[in-house]
């Protein structure tokens, strides 16, 4: 039953690997910038929910919702401070402003708390272990699927079904087309960045939920990792982001389960690299050829 | 002008306070070449110290101790009739701080012996200078091999250290496990990334196998990582009686939490490193039952001496209870102050030599006695986790 375990341990961190990836994609999607920053609004959300079910004792739902709420606002602030002037520069501008970001959001965070790592109370939700077929399954690792299905559910309806999701589809699709079809193109923009940060938000306190342990720098490796499962699955596309994430968790877990645990991160890493270099556009990107 | 006033000055105020130095030198009545002098009726004893910087909480603990025992041995009369005074230099957790301390310590202020630092690394930077001026030096709390032994594997005269080396610690782990767990196939899971735990994992699984043990498995991790269960779902399929996990409480804690939530039952236990009250938070004071570590001395040890030491060390911090740290300083004074009676001299080779020959000192921190690479021989004390508290379990003799 070995491998079964190991399965659900896959699935559990590939899960929030795949909402942090989500942010990633849709940004990547519509303005075609790699959010670097987007690690640290995870690591906010971590913090958010931290203080809800510590400070605030508001229970974790509400935790969760107070988090999404609040990481959403700070993905909309960073649109609008940093990014909105750059719209027209550079990609490797816009990149760097990125890495900028990310190191002043977690360097701000250090300053107004300290480095020293907090600890999510082993009672914000019911903890209970089931045993099925012989593998432990905790009832954390059953919020952080069902929080991840609902979230992605969620997501598709967006996307798919109402006016703003079909403003981002078309802004994605030809930003200057939309614009001349009467879109707000900002307002678009805006609302991406709201709810992708929303699932990072979501993905931090699910994160400490499950992990226990949070810090100002927690953010930088899953968000990496989160990046490599976009670019895995596609980058800009929403199905791609979900696959990639899955896969990269039961991907860690098999090489850790197979004894090479040291290798576990390097896994990841070589996986970007021969993705980029066998089929940049990912599992589902489609072939773009470059107009010439 | 101004320059030439402040010129004027300052060469007085040098040169007053050379004369003032003369006349102490004369008002003296020992004379012995290098250090090892103390004049008529104190004894000079410096404290090198981290006091503030990275590792602040460590040196203050010391101090705390160190402070303790000078007041007591003081107030009992001192050490033939000399009192005890302490010199206190602040090294600010730098390396070479540390060095200009011992300097300062040796040649202006003429301690008999230093006592200091805490940290491996800052004592080792101290060792050389004590080792030149023939002061010896007494770290509380260096752990480390080198602060004893130096590169060239020739040991430093002068250099000794209140508290055990690191493999010890997994020396004893792996007698506990053996002897009062009856453990027979363990697992190891250690921290790649550290020496301290390396050392500590080797040390453990010679011991082990000594004991007649078998390692069934043997994995590793890297500090900062959050996700440990592939690992230990491994881990678990090997069916390890006992797992050994020595490294730093901040993985330690997630470790244990995710090992019992994948239904890894088996008692885990650690090192010195597990000593700090976050390991509740991280890993919850369910997840800690039946996990154990190794430490210097516990404050719920019923021992007489320590709840002797345990009382007064209340009276004089508002209610504290002492940690490892206040008592490993307290121990330094008093391993100096039993040199010193059977040196029957204040003299930099004499007090050397007796500290060198130290055998079976009761100390609070256990009984000690100096081997030939000037390690302590003592005893570790294993302390359990139950509901959260940190529970004093048994005394392990070396």
């Amino acid at each position: 039953m070995e491998w079964l375990q190991q399965l659900v341990n896959g699935i559990s961190i590939g899960s929030i690997y795949a909402l942090i990836a989500l942010g990633y994609t849709m940004v990547y999607g519509i303005i075609k910038l790699i959010n670097f920053a987007h690690g640290d609004v995870f690591m906010i959300g971590a913090f958010v929910g931290f203080y809800g079910l510590t400070h605030w004792h508001i229970g974790f739902i509400p935790s969760l919702l107070a988090a999404m709420i609040i990481c959403s606002i700070l993905g909309v602030v960073i649109e609008r401070l940093a990014y909105k002037r750059l719209r027209n520069a550079t990609r490797i501008a816009a990149l760097i402003t990125a890495i900028g970001m990310s190191l002043l959001i977690e360097y701000t965070t250090i300053f107004f708390r300290g480095a020293q790592p907090e600890a999510y109370p082993d009672n914000a939700v019911i903890s209970k272990t089931f045993t099925v077929f012989g593998t432990q399954i905790s009832s954390e690792s059953i919020i952080i699927l069902v929080t991840t299905i609902v979230l992605m559910l969620l997501l598709q309806f967006i996307v798919h079904k109402t006016k703003i999701g079909k403003a981002m589809r078309a802004v994605s699709h030809d930003m200057e087309a939309a614009r001349l079809m009467g879109i707000n193109v900002n307002n678009t923009i805006s609302a991406t960045f709201a709810i992708g940060s929303a699932l990072a938000g979501a993905a931090g306190v699910v994160f400490g939920l499950y992990y226990t342990k949070i810090d100002p720098l927690m953010g930088i490796i899953p968000g990496v990792k989160a990046f490599i499962a976009a670019v895995l699955g596609g980058i800009g596309s929403i199905p791609g982001a979900m696959t990639g994430g899955m896969v990269l968790g039961i991907v860690e877990t098999v090489v850790s389960a197979l004894g090479f645990s040291m290798w576990r991160d390097a896994a990841a890493f070589i996986i970007l690299i021969l993705i980029l270099i066998f089929k940049p556009a990912g599992i589902f990107g489609k072939n773009t050829r470059e107009k010439v | 002008m101004k320059n030439n006033n402040l010129k004027k000055y300052g060469a007085l105020i040098v040169s007053s306070a050379l004369l003032l130095g003369t006349l102490t030198a004369c008002g003296s009545k020992d004379s012995g070449s290098g250090s090892g002098s103390s004049d008529g009726d104190t004894i000079k004893i410096g404290l090198n110290l981290e006091l503030s910087g990275a590792v602040a909480s460590y040196g203050s603990g010391i101090s705390k101790g160190a402070e303790l025992a000078i007041k007591e041995i003081n107030d009992a009369g001192g050490i033939d009739g000399k009192k005890i005074e302490a010199v206190k230099i602040d090294n600010k957790s730098e390396n070479s701080e540390a060095t200009s301390a011992a300097l300062k310590l040796a040649t202006q202020e003429k301690v008999v012996a230093q006592i200091g630092s805490a940290t491996s690394g800052n004592t080792v930077a101290a060792v050389q200078v004590a080792d030149q001026n023939k002061m010896p030096l007494i770290s509380p709390s260096g752990t480390s091999q080198t602060v004893t032994v130096n590169d060239d594997g020739a040991v430093n005269e002068y250099a000794f250290r209140t508290c055990f080396i690191d493999p010890f610690q997994g020396k004893i782990a792996a007698d506990f496990a053996s002897n009062d767990l009856k453990a027979k196939n363990v697992a190891i899971f250690a921290d790649s990334s550290s020496d301290y735990a390396k050392g500590l994992a080797e040390a453990f699984k010679k011991q082990i196998e000594a004991n007649g043990g078998k390692v069934v498995a043997e994995e590793s991790y890297v500090a900062k990582d959050t996700d440990f269960k592939s690992t230990l779902t491994r881990l678990k399929s090997k069916n390890p009686d006992f797992i050994y996990v020595p490294g730093y409480y901040e993985e330690v804690g997630l470790i244990v939490k995710q090992a019992r939530s994948i239904g890894i039952d088996a008692p885990m236990m650690g090192g010195d490193g597990w000593d700090s009250p976050k390991i509740v938070e991280l890993a919850g004071a369910k997840s800690l039952d039946n996990t154990f570590f190794t430490n210097h001395y516990s404050a719920e040890d019923p021992d007489e001496k320590i709840q002797k030491f345990v009382k007064s060390f209340k009276e004089a911090n508002d209610d504290k209870s002492p940690d490892a740290f206040n008592a490993l300083g307290y121990d330094s004074v008093y391993w100096l102050k039993d040199a010193i009676e059977r040196a029957g001299s204040t003299k930099g080779e004499d007090i050397q030599k007796a500290l060198a020959e130290t055998k079976d000192l009761s100390l609070v921190t256990g009984e000690i006695s100096v081997d030939e690479e000037h390690n302590t021989i003592k005893s570790a004390t294993v302390l359990e986790f139950k509901d959260g508290k940190q529970v004093f379990k048994t005394k392990v003799e070396p």
